[in-house]
Formats: C-alpha cells, sequence, structure tokens
C-alpha cells in the first residue's frame, strides 16, 4: 500500500502516476469473522479503523450494500461543530471534533477539514436571549462558544442581509471558532483505506438480508447476498435503515427515518468563508473549494426511505436563500437530493447495546451523523472489542428510553424537526 | 407535491397538511399497571416500515381534522385514506401494521 506524501506525489509525477496502488482491496468474505460491521459510510468504517487501531481486532468485515460513503456520508452538507447544549452531548461531539482535528494526519488522508468558524444568527429578541442561555450553557461544558455583535457578523458575513429593514433582521447572535467543513467523501475514503491497511475486508455490494441466532438468542451470523457470513458480533451503522435492519433481527427501534435534502449551487467566485446558519429559518450554508454553496434547511416532514427530495422543501429553502442574501437571489442550484436520517424523539443519538445479544448500534444521529463520525467509531469500537459501553457513550442506550433519561437535543441539532 | 385526498376537503397539495407520524397505537392500559419498557415503547418505539406506512395527518391550513392515510414510504404513493376510528381499508394495508 502507497503512503501519500509531498514527496511520493513528486515521485510518481516524474514516473508518470504508474507507481499508485489501489487504496483498499476487494476481497471476498471469508466464512467467519470476529466482527461483522454492517454499514460501509463513516461510522461503519470508522468502527472497523477503531477495532482494528486501538482494539488490535483485526479479523473485521465491513459490508456494505451499496458503495463505500453512498449514503449519508456522501449527502450531507459536510458541517462539524461540537456546539450542543447538554453536558453528555457536548462531551461526544466535542471529542468528534477532537478526533477531526488530527484526522487527516492519523489516517495518511487529507480530509480537507477546514476550521473555518461557524455563525449561528438570531433574528428576533427571543433568538437572542435563546442563543445567550445556549451559549451559558456551552461556555459551562468547555466548548468554545461565544456571542458576536450584529457587526461582527456584518463583516465575517457580508452577504448576509444585516439591514434594519431585512426579512429576517440580525439581532446578533454567536460563534464557534472551531468548527468548519470536512470533504465528506474523504473521511469515508481515508478510514476505509487506513482500516484496510490494518486488515479489515471491506466488502462493497453485499447486502444484509438476515441474522442468525444461535438457541441463546445471541447473534451467530448474518446471511447477505454474497452468502452467510458465522460472527458473534454485530455492529450495525446503518442510519436510515437502521429499524429496517432492526426489523431482521426482531426488535425495533424508537426511530423514525424522514428524508433531509441538501442543495449545490454553481460555481461562484468566493463569497462566504465561513458557516452560517440562521435560527429563523434553519437555513445552513457553506461555499466549497470548488465554489458551490452547499446548504440545506429542514426535513422533509413525513417518515420516507426515497433519497430524494420534494418540492416544498426545495422551495422554501432556496426562499430562505433569496431573502437572507438577496445577492445569491438569481445563482442557479446546480443538484438537490436527499439522505435518509433516523430521528429519535430527543434527536440524540443511540449507541450501544441491542435487545439481541451480541448485536450494538450506532444509530439515531439524525440530521448531524456526519460531524460525530470519529466518535461514534471510536465508541462503538469500544463496546464491540471490550463488551462495555464507552463512558461517553452510556448516557445513549436505548434504555433511556424506558428510564425517561432523554438528552433533548432539539434546539441544538439546530435543524428544524 | 403530493396531493392528499382530505376526507371533507377533497385532493389538497401537501403543505396544507401536517403529519402526526404512525398511526393505530393504543394506549398501554391501566395505567397504573403498565411497566416503564412498555410505557417507553408506547412513547417513542415506532414500525419505521420502508414500504407501506399506516399514518396520522392533519389538514393544518383546512378544516383541521384529522385523518389516516396508508402510504408507501419509498415511493410517497398515497394509496388510500380513511377516517379515524376506521380500520385500515385493505388487507394490503395490513402489511404495514
Amino acid at each position: 500500500m502507497t503512503n501519500y506524501s509531498a514527496w511520493r506525489l513528486l515521485v510518481e509525477g516524474l514516473k508518470g502516476q504508474t507507481g499508485w496502488s489501489p487504496a483498499w482491496r476487494a476481497p471476498d468474505p471469508k466464512p467467519r469473522y470476529d466482527v461483522v460491521i454492517v454499514g460501509g459510510g463513516g461510522h461503519g468504517l470508522a468502527t472497523a479503523y477503531y477495532l482494528a487501531k486501538v482494539h488490535g481486532v483485526r479479523n473485521v468485515a465491513v459490508l456494505e450494500r451499496g458503495w463505500l460513503g453512498g449514503g449519508n456520508t456522501g449527502r450531507n452538507t459536510t458541517v462539524i461543530r461540537s456546539n450542543y447544549y447538554y453536558p453528555e452531548s457536548a462531551r461526544i461531539y466535542d471529542f468528534a471534533l477532537e478526533l477531526y482535528e488530527g484526522l487527516s494526519r492519523d489516517l495518511n488522508y487529507n480530509v480537507m477539514f477546514s476550521q473555518r468558524g461557524m455563525f449561528l444568527t438570531a433574528h428576533s429578541r427571543h433568538d437572542l436571549e435563546g442563543a445567550a442561555r445556549w451559549v451559558g450553557a456551552m461556555q459551562l461544558n468547555g466548548i468554545d462558544t461565544e456571542m458576536v455583535s450584529v457587526d461582527e457578523i456584518k463583516r465575517r458575513i457580508p452577504i448576509l442581509d444585516t439591514s434594519p429593514n431585512a426579512r429576517f433582521p440580525v439581532w446578533g447572535g454567536f460563534t464557534q471558532k472551531r468548527a468548519g467543513t470536512a470533504r465528506h467523501d474523504a473521511v469515508a475514503w481515508g478510514y476505509a483505506r487506513a482500516a484496510d491497511r490494518l486488515g479489515v475486508d471491506i466488502i462493497q455490494n453485499c447486502e444484509v438480508r438476515g441474522f442468525f441466532k444461535n438457541e441463546s438468542g445471541r447473534i451467530s451470523g448474518v446471511e447477505t447476498s454474497r452468502g452467510t457470513i458465522a460472527t458473534d458480533i454485530v455492529g450495525l451503522a446503518v442510519a436510515g435503515h437502521s429499524s429496517v435492519m432492526a426489523e431482521l433481527a426482531g426488535f425495533r427501534l424508537p426511530l423514525t427515518s424522514y428524508a433531509l435534502q441538501a442543495f449545490v449551487s454553481e460555481p461562484l467566485k468566493p463569497v462566504l468563508d465561513t458557516v452560517a446558519l440562521s435560527l429563523a429559518t434553519g437555513l445552513y450554508i457553506s461555499q466549497s473549494d470548488k465554489g458551490g454553496l452547499v446548504f440545506g434547511g429542514a426535513l422533509d416532514h413525513y417518515p420516507s426511505y426515497a433519497q430524494r427530495g420534494n418540492s416544498p422543501t426545495v422551495r422554501s429553502v432556496a426562499a430562505a436563500v433569496a431573502d437572507q442574501m438577496p445577492s445569491l437571489g438569481r445563482v442557479r442550484i446546480a443538484r438537490h437530493w436527499a439522505g435518509i436520517v433516523d430521528v429519535t424523539h430527543d434527536s440524540s443519538p443511540i449507541l450501544g447495546e441491542t435487545p439481541v445479544p451480541g448485536l450494538y448500534v450506532n444509530c439515531g444521529w439524525g440530521t448531524g451523523g456526519f460531524k460525530a463520525i470519529p466518535a461514534g467509531g471510536y465508541v462503538l469500537a469500544h463496546h464491540l472489542a471490550t463488551g462495555r459501553a464507552h463512558e461517553l457513550a452510556e448516557p445513549f442506550s436505548l434504555k433511556r428510553f424506558a428510564t425517561g433519561a432523554l438528552i433533548d437535543e432539539a434546539a441544538a441539532s439546530g435543524i428544524a424537526h | 407535491m403530493l396531493l392528499i385526498e382530505c376526507p371533507w376537503c377533497g385532493p389538497r397539495d401537501e403543505i396544507e397538511f401536517h403529519c402526526g407520524g404512525q398511526s393505530h397505537i393504543a394506549r398501554p392500559e391501566p395505567y397504573d399497571q403498565v411497566s416503564d419498557e412498555t410505557w417507553g415503547d408506547y412513547l417513542f418505539t415506532r414500525i419505521n416500515p420502508k414500504g407501506l406506512h399506516l399514518e396520522r395527518w392533519v389538514h393544518v391550513f383546512g378544516c383541521r381534522q384529522w385523518f389516516n392515510v396508508a402510504r408507501d414510504t419509498v415511493t410517497h404513493e398515497v394509496k388510500a385514506v380513511y377516517r379515524m376510528g376506521e380500520a385500515a381499508p385493505s388487507t394490503e394495508a395490513e402489511a404495514g401494521r
């Protein structure tokens, strides 16, 4: 396997790019693995990587129905932040952010994490009071957030209409400077390549169709479109399809799947060098290195497994762009699509054990799974390898829906649910 | 854009409606003997099927009445609309329950 470096790039340039090898193998499934991970998106691949790297568990398969990162990992708006309200959430999302900060070096793969900061804008007195309370809580949790004035917002986001007559006048806001964006495909590919190097088998075009259990009800294998694979431990990281997999295994989850749309505009000269999120319209927007504006808004508000968007949401999101950034009013949308997000009642993830022994989940990240990939993978790997929940994951167990210890991040998930 | 046939107002665009989630959820009784697990399931656990889904909708910008819709969550096709209190109309619709 080739190590990526500036030196290597130079050498390959002189040799006519003939020395590169594939970033990962395409093995046939073995009859048995120590651990099988279902879902070859960011969370599944990260789980495999940390299993191999941190816990030395290398006889691992990642089964992906389609292609790597073809689900929500390749369909989100790439924002990474940790400005959540409750201490449990702040801890796990900030752990993810810390891992992202060192990820390119750790994986020897440039995930293009750009800490360009993020500004959340308040558009009424109530928004502003809510923001102040939010920032207070986050500062107590040790997250680098601070309130910002209208002048500062105007300076950092000149395309935002901050005039008194704006459709959504800006009253102020807050910022997290360590927030930013990353290249989403690179996160999946980087984890895949690094996991493959440590011996993990990444098996694409391999759909899981059922689970086998032994007489005590424990997982003993999976039925796939490429044959039967024996294993004692299965990790599920399938986001919007978690309920489908759970049904196959004989239980149900407190999840509802919705379509969340994302949009990219035609490429523009640089107009926005941070991430902007409006508390009034739910619009979040950044500009990619290619110049396209990457943006999104609310969910399509009914259950869906269709990975495409519906016109009313296209219209409301486009209207938010035109209302709040009038200079973008005539910019054309190049592409739009949807990912299927698995939303829990408290907008917090479900991590750990299920009613089926040997079967563990990493799901329920809803609209914010991309930012959590390194942490989601890390804590699931810990649980799969040690049999015990990582301390960061403990509050997010499935049990909380019976005990009532919900972690209600409906507001901090930053999107209108 | 979905076209939804309100039982009182006739066919209207989806933006006049709001989806209230899974239908036909029975509250566990008697209330003082329900376990925490059963109550948690009642409040939070959902079928969330990939395929036919029986769900409640309200005509929020219209007559404000609630009713049931049998809809496919993959194609979004509305298979049937029926009133609150009525059973799901066909055996086909039973598949999603």
